[in-house]
């Protein structure tokens, strides 16, 4: 199979459109075949990278490479940047503030769960210039 | 648990894809923590919530929920019930709060699936 690329723009304006490439991506992996196991692991890590970058980096950019045997999420925000990577992967670790939590989100359990989910993580983050995160999917 | 029984046992209103009623589910979860759900994948079919925007439609999307529970007499407003209805969520909508409401369905027998310790 040719490799398949999709690209999205996630807007950080509008929390309530937050989700809508990583339905589309989930959409089409199902036409394309791939197993149910597969579609909801990359559903899900690409929804907590998608919800974080319009949380935390007022948007960004995703790409997704599909292949046979893998797919990688490459999310690219202009934000704020992680200060400290390990204290971020820590479980309930969050510094969003109060409004974004009434809305269900701040648990500081998106990038564990990103981690848990995925076979690949990389994280690079500069402060005052963004964060990009790479996420592989063996299929 | 037929989701029609669900309908049933927690006096709820549909308000979309009634249609879905004859489906079976295995198990639920309650929470209004969207990640605390996203971090469990135990083919839940039902989650219970108190939250309304779009993102409680979004996360049961992505584990592949069947049925929403609005808990509490929360309504979500059109484009939320749009949403589910698009996926093919059945929206449920009952006036018992959460506890009472996972309560009144673990005690009928929906129980949530395997060990539910973290
Ligand atoms: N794209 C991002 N840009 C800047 N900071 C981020 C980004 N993603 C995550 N973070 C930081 O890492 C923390 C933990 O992220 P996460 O585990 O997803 O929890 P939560 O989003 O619930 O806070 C966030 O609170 C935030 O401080
Ligand atoms: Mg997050």
């Amino acid at each position: 199979m040719e490799p398949i690329v999709l690209t999205y723009q996630v807007d950080g304006e509008d929390f309530s459109a937050a989700g809508e490439a990583s339905s589309s991506v989930k959409k089409t992996l199902k036409q394309l075949g791939f197993s149910p196991d597969v579609i909801r692991r990359v559903a899900i890590a690409m929804y907590e990278g998608e919800i974080n970058m319009v949380i935390h980096a007022d948007g960004g950019e995703a790409r997704v490479e599909i292949t046979q045997s893998t797919i990688c999420i490459i999310l690219a925000d202009k934000g704020p940047g992680i200060k400290d990577i390990n204290l971020a992967m820590q479980e309930g670790y969050s510094t969003a503030p109060e409004e974004v939590r009434n809305l269900g989100f701040g648990a500081g359990m998106g990038l564990p769960n990103i981690k848990k989910y995925s076979d690949e993580l990389k994280i690079d983050t500069e402060l005052g210039v963004g964060t990009t995160l790479t996420i592989l999917i063996n299929t | 648990m037929k989701l029609s029984k669900v309908c049933e046992l927690l006096d709820a209103e549909v308000l979309c894809c009634e249609e879905g009623l004859e489906g079976e589910a295995k198990s639920a979860c309650g929470s209004d923590m969207m990640s605390d759900v996203l971090a469990f994948v135990k083919d839940q079919s039902i989650l219970l919530t108190g939250l309304v925007n779009p993102q409680t439609v979004r996360t049961a999307q992505m584990m592949d929920m069947k049925c929403i529970v609005f808990v509490r007499g929360k309504r979500p407003e059109d484009p939320v019930i749009s949403l589910a209805a698009d996926n093919g969520i059945t929206v449920l909508a009952t006036n018992y709060r959460m506890y009472t409401a996972c309560g009144i369905l673990y005690a009928n027998g929906l129980f949530s699936e395997g060990a539910d310790k973290v």
